[in-house]
């Protein structure tokens, strides 16, 4: 196989592919996209923008990849937990009813903690559902994507919760003296937890098998409910974290507005990524780069100025290219017309 | 079996969430009292006032209590909690009324039903924030035919004139007192040339087009250049990712920021601050927002904000005089814009004279703040 070949062969090559299309159009338009400086003794630019606001998708769409692999379906539940995680954060930090604080009610950890805890009590609550009940993953998330946001609104008493504490905005923002967005280093430390788990233990291998066939694995001695279980569990820890990142970024508990539309976005980087959503092999870096695809789609329309009305109507219009372009069935077509071109050059050589 | 299961756990999730719904009404209540309270003092004094009128009205509903029913949007914002309790508060059992109060959670097929309900109950009076303002025809004349007067506070129901009253604010004129205000501002301050960021809010909402169209009057007469637009959804989370955008996208070439509500305004502020933008009083770029809650007026006082254009919230006082007006006979009128304050940080300008939407020219005072209006903000 020739060096080309090789490398567009790779699962990662079209994730990669599409990121690259869409940076260059950057580049083509505008070059000061690619300006990155330090300004106020942080860095400052457009890239750096995808990195950080990519983040919540990104650490959404590493649980998500798993679920998808796991069981065959999407949670469609992790923007409402963002939200539910984060009323809950803020609702510890200040107290209950109170509307805002500058002075924390328990440790910032502690509450950081509940709140992330909340997430994988969530994730639990889902794995149950799918794994022990087996109800169909929609359905069973459907029940928090429609109450966890309401959760959030009674445990922030019907109001948005303000923490003006400073330290609770680093999370989101950035760490006196560090010139580097504090979520791009939650989402490294997110993915290298999970990759670990995946590859110093068994647990990558029994997500596959258990999504490929759950029967055949139990048959060969997996807990395939268990599997199912703990990869919902890791999903709903996943939309915890990110929506401590979120409500760091406002310093505040939006229970209407925080993670809206997020699980859309998390299912569309695992497909970007080149994840087939009928489950079984996976790939987790291909759903990272699709995440910060989406964000350097979102980025790039809102420095090329396209009202943001009419801004998702051409991110669909990408989107629709890319999965295209990733289709089996279109990579077929062209496959085809390829050996259909080149009999035909060689028919048209001997006939010559 | 499977079908039986599922159908167990969906029922258990409508509940569930139905118990969700609940249990936010029923908390909202509790957290009314102390408000409810704080106001009751004013609304007393207000009923002793106007006794007359009160001994007049209580004749008229043969002395039992006067029952209306409330149909709210939802419970969405700051703003919506002080208008709900704005309302419970005025229409109370002190001045007779016995109010059903129905969170319609920004559902409109919900908010249709409870109206019916309402009619079904035979209430005295209805009182509805519509979610949405066409498809109200049918059911306000089925309303009218059971001789039920509605009246309709905050957001605009174009499709029916079957009301006998509009309680709310004209976002247009808060357009224009801005762009007055700004003016006025800028010649004061011997600023030349004005170049304007815009953050808009969710598109298609009556706030944002009215907010929109009046200030814009303002940059097409004088000729200010408007350098971009977007929305940001009301929310914190949108005016910071916009601003951010914009600091990149017009660095050094802006300064001026209107922010089309508080929030916005919360988000455009950090996005600035990250990238080393100076704002506000003492800053190069002028701040402007609209709906001056409490927070946002902290930021005012606190120099962040240059001036808050008010959205008054507070219905109540006013539906109360509607339905003491039309209980004693007297006539009203078909719209009650309510009075709405414009906030400022500083002591330059008295006031600012603009024609409003209606064609008046008007001369409306500024209110400086301090830590007192702060304290009786929403």
């Amino acid at each position: 196989m020739d060096p080309i070949k090789r490398i567009t062969k790779q699962q990662l090559f079209l994730p990669f592919f599409c990121l690259l299309i869409v940076l260059l159009i950057n580049l083509i338009k505008s070059p000061t996209f690619f300006n990155i400086g330090i300004q106020h003794g942080v860095l400052y630019g457009r890239l750096i923008d995808i990195l950080n606001r990519g983040s919540e998708i990104a650490i959404l769409a590493v649980g998500q990849t798993l679920v998808v692999a796991v069981s065959a379906g999407t949670d469609i539940s992790v923007g409402s937990v963002m939200s539910l995680s984060a009323c809950g954060t803020c609702m510890m930090l200040a107290g209950y009813g109170v509307n805002s604080t500058t002075q924390l009610a328990v440790p910032m950890g502690i509450g950081i903690l509940f709140g992330i805890f909340l997430g994988g009590l969530c994730g639990a609550m889902n794995g149950a559902l799918v794994a022990k009940l087996k109800i169909q993953p929609m359905v069973a998330t459907l029940i928090l994507f429609t109450a966890a946001r309401a959760i959030g609104l009674l445990l922030c008493n019907n109001q948005i919760t303000y923490i003006r504490y400073e330290p609770y905005k680093y999370l989101g923002n950035f760490i006196p003296g560090c010139p580097i967005p504090t979520a791009i280093f939650v989402t490294i430390a997110v993915i290298a937890i999970v990759s670990i788990l995946l590859r110093k233990t068994a647990l990558g291998l029994y997500i596959q098998s258990a999504g490929i066939n759950s029967r055949a694995a139990r048959i060969s001695g997996i807990n395939s409910a268990m599997i199912c279980f703990v990869c919902y569990v890791i999903c709903g820890l996943c939309a915890g974290i990110a929506g401590m990142v979120a409500s760091s970024r406002i310093y505040s508990a939006d229970s209407n507005n925080i993670g809206l539309n997020y699980e859309l976005d998390a299912i569309l980087a695992v497909a970007l990524g080149g994840n087939s959503l009928g489950g079984g092999k996976f790939n987790l870096a291909g759903a990272v780069v699709g995440a910060y695809t989406i964000q350097a789609i979102t980025t790039t329309l809102l420095a090329m100025g396209v009202s943001t009305d009419q801004a998702p109507v051409i991110k669909a219009i990408i989107v629709i290219i890319i999965v295209v372009v990733q289709a089996p069935t279109f990579k077929e077509w062209i496959a085809n017309t390829e050996a259909k071109r080149k009999a035909l050059a060689a028919e048209g050589g001997q006939k010559a | 079996m499977k079908k039986k299961v599922l159908a167990t756990i969906v029922a258990a999730a409508m509940s569930f969430s139905l118990l969700a719904g609940c249990g936010s009404q029923g908390a909202a209540p509790a957290e009314t009292e102390p408000a409810a309270t704080e106001e009751a003092a004013p609304a007393e004094e207000a009923a002793e006032a106007e006794a007359p009128a009160a001994e007049e009205a209580a004749p008229a509903a043969d002395g039992e209590t006067i029952s209306v029913g409330f149909a709210q949007v939802g419970h969405e914002s700051d703003w919506r909690t002080a208008s709900t309790n704005s309302v419970q508060a005025a229409l109370s059992k002190e001045n007779g009324i016995d109010l059903q109060f129905v969170d319609c959670d920004n559902d409109s097929a919900a908010q249709l039903e409870a109206v019916r309900n309402f009619i079904e109950q035979d209430v005295d009076y209805i009182v509805i924030d519509p979610i949405v303002s066409t498809g109200w025809d049918t059911v306000l004349t089925e309303a009218d035919d059971a001789g039920i007067p509605v009246i309709v506070i905050d957001r605009t129901i174009d499709d029916s004139d079957k009301y006998v009253s509009w309680v709310g604010s004209e976002f247009t004129n808060e357009g224009l007192a801005a762009g007055a205000w700004l003016k006025a501002y800028a010649e004061a301050k011997g600023i030349k040339e004005l170049n304007i960021l815009e953050i808009t809010g969710t598109t298609g909402s009556s706030a944002e087009i009215g907010r929109t169209k009046g200030f814009h009057k303002y940059v097409d007469a004088e000729g200010w250049n408007l350098l971009d637009s977007q929305t940001g959804d009301f929310t914190q989370d949108g005016g910071q990712k916009v601003m951010e955008s914009y600091c990149k996208s017009y660095a050094g070439k802006f300064n001026v920021v209107i922010c089309q509500n508080d929030n916005e305004a919360f988000g455009a502020i950090d996005a600035m601050k990250a990238a080393g933008v100076s704002y506000g009083v003492d800053g190069d770029v002028i701040v402007i927002s609209f709906d001056a809650c409490t927070a946002g007026l902290q930021m005012v006082l606190d120099k962040q904000i240059n001036a808050d254009f008010q959205c008054n919230p507070l219905q109540g006082p006013d539906c109360l005089k509607i339905i003491q007006d039309l209980q004693a006979g007297r006539e009203i009128e078909k719209q009650t814009f309510m009075a709405e304050p414009w906030y400022v940080s500083e002591d330059i300008l008295k006031d600012i004279s603009y024609t409003n939407n209606s064609g008046k020219d008007v001369t409306e005072p500024l209110v400086v703040v301090d830590a007192a209006t702060v304290e009786a903000a929403y």
